[in-house]
Parts: C-alpha cells; sequence; structure tokens
C-alpha cells in the first residue's frame, strides 16, 4: 500500500511541474511586466522615474533575465520559502492574500462535493432500482437540465428568485449586520441562509452527472447472477441491494474527485464571481482585469494543486477500497 | 457484382448475423451501408432528431441574423429604456366600435413610481402600433455585402418602438440583439469544435497508433490539462488578449482559448478507438500489403472512426458554448460591440437590473439552454447510433 502511495505521489511531479509552467506562461503572457505597470502608474501620478533607477529595478526583481531563469526564481521561491510573489496591485505579498480565500474556496468545494454525494446516492439507487419509472424520468429530465445550464446562469435565477419571492439579501455568505458580528446561532443560520443557492449552484451539475454515473454502473450490476443468488437465498430486498451491488458500483462515487473537483472548483469560481463570495474567485478575476498576474497565476496554480491533492486522495481511498487497483 | 461470390454465412455463426426484423426487406437492411444503418437508427430516436432540427433552426436564424430580426442590434433610443416586452395582439377595435383585422403591438407610456420617483415605461393599452411581415425597416448588408432593408417582422412604421422581448438600459432591441446574437455563440462553438477536434485527432491518432513514450507524454499533457479547473485557466487566457484588438481577432483568440482545453477528451476517445483497433485483421492487411503508417492512420483506421468522433465532436460543442457566454459574462471574452449571449448577459449581472429588467436574464438564458440541451440530445442520440453493428 506505501509502495503504491509513494509511488502515485512521484507521478504527482511532472503533472505538477506541468501545471507550474501552465500558471508561469499565465503570469508572462499579458504584454509588458510588473515593471510597465509600475511605470505607467507613476507616470499617471505625475512622478518619473531616470533610466538608471528603472534598470536598478528591472534587475532588482530578475525582469532582465531570461525567461527560464524568471521561472526558476519564481518556483524556487515558492517551494523554499513559500513566496508567491508580489500583488502589485494590493501591494502586499500575494501568500499574505491567497491563503483565506484558498481556504473558503477548499471548503465551498468540500461541502458542495459532500452535497453531491448526499443527493446523489439515493437518487441515484432510486433511479437504477425503478428504472423507466416516472420518478427515474423526472430525475433524469431534471439531471438534464442541471446539466445544460450554466453555473452563473443557475447562480443568476436562485439570486432573482431569492430577491424576488423571499426578500432575502443574496450575495455574500452574511448579511449586513452579521457581517462583524462576533459567532452566534443567529449568525450561523444567517450562514446558512445564504449558503444554499452556492451550495445548490455548485452542486447541481456534479450532481446530475454523478446520479447518471451511478445509474449505469448499478444497472449492471443489479443484472449479475450474484443478486439472482441473493433474492433466490431469501435476503431482504434493501440487504440484496445495498449490501452488495452498491457497494461496487460506489467506486465512481470514491473516484468522481478526480473529475468532479476540478468541475466544482471551476464551478465555484465563477458563482463566487457572482454572488460575490470571498472565495478565490472574485480576487482572481480582479487580478486579470488588473493585470496583477503574480496574484492571478498563483490562484492558477493552486487550483490546479487543488484538484491535483484531490485526486491523490480518490486514489488512494479507492485503492483501500479495491485490492485489484492496489496490486495492478 | 461481389454479392454472388460471397460465401453465405455459417448458420452457427450465431450472433454474428443479426435477425432481420419483420417487416425489414433484404436491401433496407441486410445490404444496407454503414452510414444508411447509423441513419435509420438515429432517426428512430425522436427526440434526437428533434433536437436535430432546433439545431440546424438554430444555425438559420444565425445565418439570416439581418433579415430575421426586426431591427439592428446596436442601435440605441435612449427614450425607450428598459421597455418591458410587447405582446402581439391581431385585432384592433375600429372606430366605430367593431374589430378589425390588425396584427399589432401595444405602444408605450411612462409612469413614474411613486416611491422611487423612478420613471419605468409601461404598455399603453390605447396606443396601437401596426405589424406586418416583410417590411421596410433600418438598412442593413446581408453577410455585410447585399444592401437590404426588409426585415421579416417589424412596425409598419419603422420609427415606432416594437420591442417583442423588451429592450435593454439603452433602449436597444432584445429580440434583435438575442438573434445576431445567435450568430455569434452558436458559429464559435462551431469553430472551436473544428480546432479541437484537428488537436484532439492529431493527437489522440498519434498516441493510439504508436504507444510507448510518444503516448506517455501526450497522455500526460492530456492529464495535466483536464486536471486544471477550467473557469480560471480560461479567465488567465483571456484576460490576457489586448484591449485594443480588434473584434475579430479578440472573436478568433477567444475561440482558440475556448477549444484549447476541449481537445482532450476527443483525443482521449480517438485514442481508445485507436487502441482497439490496431490489432484488426484489415490493419494488419494494410500493413503486411506496405502501407505507409501514415496511410494506415489517414486511410484505414480513421474513416471507421468518423460516425464516433462526429458524436463525441458534437457533444463538445455545447462546453464550448457555455464557455464562450461565461467568459463573455464575466467581462473578459468578446465585448462590446459584439453581440454574443454572453455579452448579452452582461446587462443581468446584478440582481438589481435583473429586478428591473428581467427579461433580460430570461431570454439570453433560455437560448443558452435550449442550444446546450439540443446539442446534448442529438449527441447523444448520435452516439448510440454510431456504432450500427453493436447490438
Amino acid at each position: 500500500m506505501l509502495a503504491y502511495i509513494i509511488r502515485r505521489v512521484l507521478y504527482m511531479v511532472p503533472t505538477l511541474f506541468g501545471m507550474s509552467l501552465i500558471a508561469f506562461m499565465i503570469i508572462q503572457l499579458p504584454p509588458g511586466d510588473y515593471l510597465t505597470s509600475l511605470l505607467s502608474t507613476m507616470a499617471d501620478g505625475g512622478q518619473n522615474l531616470d533610466e538608471a533607477t528603472i534598470a536598478r529595478l528591472r534587475s532588482q526583481y530578475g525582469l532582465d533575465q531570461p525567461v527560464y531563469v524568471q521561472y526558476l526564481v519564481w518556483i524556487t521561491g515558492i517551494l523554499t520559502r513559500g513566496d508567491f510573489g508580489y500583488s502589485f496591485e494590493w501591494n502586499q505579498p500575494v501568500s499574505t492574500l491567497i491563503w483565506e480565500r484558498m481556504g473558503s474556496t477548499l471548503l465551498i468545494s468540500l461541502a458542495s462535493l459532500f452535497l453531491v454525494w448526499a443527493i446523489s446516492l439515493p437518487i441515484g439507487i432510486y433511479s437504477a432500482v425503478r428504472r423507466h419509472s416516472f420518478g427515474d424520468h423526472a430525475f433524469t429530465f431534471l439531471g438534464f437540465i442541471g446539466l445544460a445550464v450554466p453555473n452563473f446562469i443557475l447562480a443568476l435565477t436562485l439570486m432573482y428568485v431569492g430577491y424576488r419571492f423571499f426578500g432575502q439579501s443574496v450575495g455574500g455568505i452574511f448579511s449586513p449586520q452579521y457581517a462583524d458580528a462576533p459567532w452566534s446561532m443567529a449568525k450561523f443560520l444567517d450562514m446558512l441562509s445564504h449558503m444554499w443557492i452556492p451550495l445548490i449552484v455548485i452542486a447541481m451539475s456534479g450532481t446530475a452527472a454523478m446520479i447518471r454515473v451511478l445509474r449505469a454502473n448499478l444497472s449492471d450490476e443489479l443484472s449479475r447472477p450474484y443478486v439472482v443468488t441473493a433474492r433466490a437465498k431469501g435476503l431482504p430486498e434493501y440487504k440484496v441491494i445495498l449490501k452488495y451491488p452498491v457497494r461496487i458500483a460506489l467506486n465512481p462515487f470514491v473516484s468522481s474527485i478526480g473529475w468532479v473537483l476540478p468541475d466544482l472548483v471551476s464551478g465555484v469560481t465563477i458563482t463566487a464571481i457572482v454572488l460575490n463570495l470571498p472565495t478565490a474567485g472574485p480576487l482572481l478575476l480582479r487580478a486579470l482585469v488588473g493585470q496583477d498576474m503574480y496574484l492571478a497565476g498563483s490562484f492558477i496554480l493552486l487550483m490546479g494543486v487543488l484538484t491535483l491533492v484531490g485526486m491523490l486522495i480518490s486514489d488512494i481511498l479507492l485503492a483501500v477500497l479495491d485490492p485489484r487497483i492496489r496490486f495492478n | 457484382m461481389l454479392a454472388d461470390s460471397r460465401p453465405l454465412p455459417s448458420i452457427d455463426a450465431g450472433p454474428a448475423i443479426s435477425p432481420l426484423k419483420p417487416g425489414g426487406s433484404i436491401t433496407s437492411e441486410a445490404a444496407a451501408g454503414q452510414w444508411t444503418l447509423i441513419r435509420h437508427r438515429f432517426f428512430r430516436n425522436k427526440v434526437a432528431a428533434f433536437a436535430g432540427c432546433v439545431i440546424l433552426l438554430l444555425y438559420l436564424v444565425g445565418a439570416f441574423a439581418e433579415f430575421l430580426a426586426p431591427g439592428l442590434p446596436n442601435a440605441s433610443r435612449p427614450q425607450y429604456t428598459f421597455a418591458p416586452p410587447q405582446r402581439i395582439s391581431f385585432f384592433a377595435p375600429t372606430a366605430g366600435g367593431g374589430h378589425e383585422f390588425l396584427p399589432h403591438v401595444k405602444g408605450y407610456r411612462i409612469e413614474i413610481e411613486p416611491q422611487a420617483l423612478r420613471r419605468t415605461f409601461v404598455i399603453d393599452e390605447n396606443k396601437v402600433i401596426p405589424i406586418g411581415f416583410f417590411v421596410d425597416g433600418p438598412a442593413y448588408r446581408l453577410w455585410g455585402m447585399i444592401p437590404m432593408k426588409t426585415h421579416l417582422l417589424g412596425p409598419l412604421d419603422s420609427r415606432e418602438p416594437m420591442y417583442l422581448l423588451g429592450s435593454d438600459r439603452l433602449g436597444r432591441d432584445l429580440l434583435s440583439r438575442l438573434i445576431y446574437g445567435t450568430r455569434i455563440s452558436m458559429s464559435i462553438g462551431l469553430v472551436g469544435v473544428a480546432i479541437s477536434l484537428t488537436l484532439g485527432v492529431v493527437f489522440g491518432a498519434i498516441s493510439g497508433f504508436y504507444g510507448g513514450w510518444v503516448d506517455t507524454v501526450i497522455q500526460r499533457i492530456i492529464e495535466i490539462v483536464s486536471a486544471m479547473p477550467t473557469i480560471p485557466l480560461w479567465l488567465g487566457l483571456a484576460a490576457a488578449i489586448p484591449l485594443t484588438w480588434s473584434p475579430l481577432s479578440v472573436y478568433f483568440v477567444v475561440t482558440l482559448i475556448v477549444s484549447l482545453l476541449g481537445w482532450t477528451g476527443l483525443a482521449r476517445e480517438v485514442r481508445g478507438r485507436f487502441f482497439a483497433l490496431r490489432g484488426e485483421d484489415f490493419v494488419t492487411a494494410a500493413r503486411l500489403d506496405g502501407s505507409r503508417e501514415r496511410r494506415i492512420i489517414f486511410r484505414h483506421i480513421l474513416p471507421s472512426l468518423t460516425s464516433h468522433i462526429l458524436a463525441v465532436v458534437t457533444l463538445a460543442v455545447p462546453t464550448m458554448i457555455v464557455a464562450e457566454t461565461s467568459l463573455s459574462f464575466l467581462g473578459v471574452g468578446l465585448k462590446p460591440p459584439v453581440v454574443s449571449w454572453g455579452v448579452l448577459l452582461q446587462d443581468a449581472q446584478n440582481v438589481r437590473s435583473v429586478a428591473t429588467a428581467p427579461w433580460l436574464l430570461i431570454w439570453p438564458s433560455l437560448a443558452v439552454v435550449t442550444a446546450v440541451l439540443s446539442f446534448n440530445f442529438f449527441g447523444d442520440g448520435l452516439r448510440d447510433a454510431a456504432d450500427p453493428y453493436e447490438s
């Protein structure tokens, strides 16, 4: 098992390297660098720097070096000192800005992942056991809608519904009166009343996809001879279904972290922008629009790493559950 | 001509021969080619066939946008901001107290909200604006070339307001903008998928055909790209588009970005099929005949994949449409004066504007969802029909 985990972690290294390349490319992509934007800001403010100062700043930030050296400097900073560069818009090191936001991104992603599981497990089992029943068709239809409606449209619609019909203050995670209040039951309830929209929005497409997968897998399992045997031996129906076929059909649930998580993180990003949640999304968009590239690049890198770690966890869990994977 | 010389299939072959369905004739089933069988199978699925019609309709709308739209997409009329949608009525009261057949919409009058003191437009039941088919309206050039001024539908007097789906904050006609947006949004899906297809087929084919370290490297790349959360990555790439670029170059770069991340699924699919087909007898035969590898790939293996590729491609189009819409909605994709569904949704960005003018959210969203659903159903139908030799 340990050997498997080590192999799997080593396997991640090239992927991580590739991701860091992509993130660095995004940082480098916009024309000009930090210094040009700094200079234009200073010029707007009526300040002008002489050539020598500019050259000194340029070498101080390593901007006169070839691209691969800049990459090396950037990546060693991250790996050795946790230094993600400097946010020029906020005048702060990137690392002080991102962790809180990444934390809430992770929290919301995980919460919606559990929501995906909690909703799709019973519905998936129901749909597979009662195939082609009215309920199955209704869920399939809902699932299609869930897959077809883009996150942000769903968010806007629910926001409008919440505003129009429930008179709710929408957006953010707290109502204004609780924003700075200490934690209390009322504040917690207020948070829950704000969280239902983002959670539903983010979980929607993942749930729809998951129900389809579970339904297909479980339907295959249910037609196996061992199910017939179990039934013939007089096992109660709930045991026939839950004890064996569901357990086998659950594998995709665990492995789903791998492919649902990028979707969720992506969904959190755009939903958070629409609903103005304090996650990485709005800050990322702002950084990108303002070409605050170190901040933006760090977010993109960390979001990639987040999904990779999720995949690692899902692979390990899968190996724990299913010995065939461990020994292959 | 070869039909007679072929040996009869032995009865023991069992499942290899599928029995003729009652009522099916020899020529329609047994001797039909692959594509005929695919077509038969596809049209048995009514939902998919209907979705196909919807897609065709959407592309026709996009193709003849200038003619179908009652007005021009960027013609603003500040005197009619946030005008609510009008209904078409067919009978209008005459002076004598009777009714006559006169297709018309109702005009607007201004009302001032007592609390907010805000001016809003409400439908004025007394103002009748006659409308008709093939009316003369604002001049345009069909496909940028043919000068015309006939519109499919419009007010008889082109100075009168007609906002069947309402107007936006500059008093622009939402229906016209939606129709023009169809052209951009639907074509981005098509162009994007074409680029994805090229990338996906080339990389997937190379990966699946050669295997070994080439395969490993390409699979690694695909893994990295598909592990990145798409929206942050799209945002990152799209934000680098300089603001000074012309709308046309922005359009192509956005399409390119959207397709760059869509090819991975296609490449996987193609690779999987290649692995399956590589060991088939006809490939071995072609190799023994001395065909070069390029010939084996493009002449022998790819044609037998075409139907699958077509299905996967169709299923990839909605992703592209949603991607463009999301990017433009967030303000880093297409930008005004270009009109796409995403650009239209920009106007519905916060709850306040949606509350003022819900139609700005409803109609563009409906267009996106219709397009995505149709492509999904159509693609599902194609995928089920793609292999007619499967039972």
